[in-house]
């Protein structure tokens, strides 16, 4: 069952993917992303973490692609025929890439397995937990700190955002 | 589940001040008339008075909070220390510049204050994680910093510039990090030591989370061959931000570097300390070459902190090859030593004007011993002590590395630093010789002038006493950058 589920979001997402790059229309790119974002949502829940496909969905199906689609209508790139002449260097990045996935499937394979066996252990725990729970705890009981820390990186971030953008309302009143 | 408690909170009070005060900052800003805003400054100030003191009383406690996240110790009380100071130094400075350059805005002092926090966690943190999340808040409030000028294109290229390249340094940065994870299972320094003692770089992935993490921290040091954004960055910020990014940002990520691999990758040291070699030399030679033919004294500065971060790398590779950590007390010596006289020269620049605008050309030095000689005596302290001519600080600070090289059976290195340091001297003592040997052109209005204001005095007080005084009796300096590396595992 959970071979027919993974079957199913991995072929969406690989489908998906490839009308991305492949379709002319940017609107209908952004599209096709939207619908890979919730594939890859799916194939977090058949692997327990539903806390991270629910992160998955609000931040990149909810604010990402949201921003994508601004900038294509503000722009408006309905046709853009600049991007879709660059096979030549899809072509060349392509070949390592396969060349890379040949020596995984091959011979890589066993050399993996060794290295990922003494992590397996670990997240079963998470897995038989509630672990929305379980990352919420850690994260305001051991990982208090830093996570005040990322609190103030998005602050000094927004405020940048708007001090560089704002008028010069300072300037006059001097 | 609760694992702080109390006391952790207090063992950060300075960061909760600065956290604070950073917050009024930015709330009164809006609410306060525009000849109120000076407020701001003393509020800042104060804080950074209240939290040196703080610090300074931490020297001796030696403890791991927030479940071993953060540590406070005497390593990362010398840099606060430092990081105060120049953090005060910059406030001071921005005062005068930011009012000469019509940029009136509160929320600078905001963002001072939060990267001061932001490479206060950095120096602090035993934690990858913590130390990513002081690197980012360090270096998003810098990018806001560099793009203030807005009305000129080249500080807005220099923060454009600097965003992409810091955001692009990041993400290497976070890929070694979570390579090292993978490779050791944590996160924490103590535990990564444990993890990789025995092993070398034969390990593939241990060797490539060291070299990434290398070249990220090299982005933020700004060492060859990663400096290119250096120069333009330097040259495009406002200057007082250019001051405080050469002195403070550096001294944060020499901080957080050298507590990264001496207390994790410490068992690597031998591995390690090759990689550096090739990247001390490289950038002691492009840097001080490349300085040799600038004709904006604000690029060939730049080009000087490159090859500065070169004679510093020196006290690194010779920790590689010995037993105790003195090379690395010597690179503590050498970078506070170097705050005062960078931090002295910028503040010059910063407040020579021509016109309307910065006086940045060799050009405009021309002569400036006849107009002011009091400006044109103190940079010429701060060009000799640059160039390590005795006895002035920089004198001590490159004696202490040469002779960390020497210690650790390197004398060819600290050979060739010294032929380095001659030619340094060239392109250091060219200013001089155009702030003495040349008459003014001429005397009219648009000839440059220094804007001298009490607050820039203190600033150059205080850069020219650390020169001066630490030229001549280092030894103080020496006993606490000893004491800090003892607290270093």
């Amino acid at each position: 069952m959970s071979q027919l589920f993974f079957g199913y979001f991995a072929g969406m997402i690989a489908i998906t993917s490839i009308l991305v790059v492949a379709l002319r229309n940017p609107v209908y790119s952004a599209l096709s992303l939207l619908v890979m974002f919730f594939h890859v949502a799916g194939l977090f829940i058949t692997l327990h973490a539903e806390f991270l496909a629910a992160v998955q969905i609000i931040v990149y199906a909810g604010a990402i692609l949201v921003l994508y689609l601004f900038v294509v209508m503000i722009l408006n790139v309905t046709q853009d025929d600049r991007y879709h002449s660059q096979w030549r260097i899809a072509g060349v990045v392509c070949i390592p890439l396969f060349i890379e996935s040949i020596l995984l499937l091959s011979g890589g394979a066993g050399a993996l397995n060794t290295g990922s066996s003494s992590l397996q252990s670990e997240p079963h725990e998470a897995i038989t937990a509630n672990n929305t729970l379980a990352i919420g705890k850690t994260l305001f009981s051991t990982y208090l700190f830093p996570f005040e820390v990322a609190s103030l990186v998005l602050l000094v971030a927004m405020i940048g955002a708007i001090v560089i953008a704002k008028r010069d309302i300072g300037e006059r009143d001097a | 589940m609760m694992t702080f408690s109390p006391t952790d909170l207090f063992l950060i009070l300075p960061e909760l001040l600065i956290v604070t005060a950073a917050c009024i900052i930015l709330v009164l800003d809006p609410v306060l008339r525009a000849s109120d805003k000076d407020g701001l400054v003393w509020l800042s100030l104060g804080t950074l008075a209240v939290c040196m003191g703080l610090t300074a009383s931490q020297m001796n406690t030696s403890a791991a909070i927030f479940s071993g996240l953060v540590v406070i110790d005497a390593y990362g009380a010398f840099w606060k220390l430092l990081l105060y100071f120049v953090t005060g130094l910059t406030i001071l400075l921005s005062h005068s510049y930011l009012k000469e350059e019509r940029l009136y805005f509160g929320e600078y002092y905001g963002f001072v204050l939060l990267s001061l926090l932001g490479m206060m966690v950095m120096v602090s943190s035993s934690d990858l994680l913590t130390l990513y999340l002081g690197t980012e808040l360090m270096s998003l409030s810098l990018y806001v910093m560099v793009g203030l000028k807005r009305s000129e294109p080249r500080s807005l290229e220099a923060s454009a510039k600097y965003f992409v390249l810091g955001a692009f340094s990041s993400g290497i940065l976070l890929y070694g990090i979570s390579l090292l994870y993978g490779a050791t299972g944590s996160t924490r320094l103590p535990e990564i030591a444990a993890a990789i003692s025995g092993r070398n770089l034969d390990d593939p992935l241990l060797l490539f989370a060291t070299i990434l993490l290398t070249v990220g921290f090299g982005f933020k040091l700004a060492v060859v061959p990663f400096h290119m954004w250096t120069p333009d960055v330097y040259q495009g910020a406002p200057t007082s931000v250019t001051a405080f990014m050469a002195v403070a940002s550096k001294a944060a990520s020499f901080g957080a570097f050298l507590r990264v691999f001496m207390e994790g990758l410490g068992g690597l040291k031998a591995n390690w300390s090759a990689m550096f070699l090739l990247l001390c030399l490289a950038t002691l030679i492009l840097g001080n070459i490349l300085a040799l033919v600038q004709t904006n004294v604000k690029r060939m500065l730049a080009y000087s902190s490159i090859a500065h971060a070169g004679y510093a790398l020196i006290g690194v590779v010779a920790t590689g090859h010995m037993e105790n950590s003195s090379g690395i007390a010597s690179v503590l010596l050498y970078l506070s030593l170097y705050a005062f006289m960078t931090f002295g020269a910028f503040a010059i620049v910063a407040m020579l004007r021509k016109g309307g605008i910065e006086g940045v050309n060799i050009e405009d030095f021309t002569g400036l011993a006849k107009r002011h000689p009091v400006a044109a005596l103190l940079m010429l302290i701060f060009m000799v002590s640059l160039a390590g001519i005795p006895p002035t600080a920089g004198f001590i600070g490159k004696l202490y590395v040469f002779m960390s090289a020497v210690e650790a059976g390197l004398p060819w290195l600290a050979a060739v630093a010294l032929i380095f340091a001659v030619i340094s001297a060239y392109y250091y003592l060219r200013l001089v010789m155009v702030m003495y040997m040349r008459e003014p052109s001429d005397l009219s209005s648009t000839s440059p002038r220094m804007v001298m204001s009490p607050a820039l005095s203190i600033v150059l007080a205080c850069a020219v006493a650390g020169v001066v005084i630490f030229g001549i009796y280092p030894n103080p300096l020496v006993n606490f950058a000893m004491q800090a590396v003892s607290a270093l595992k």
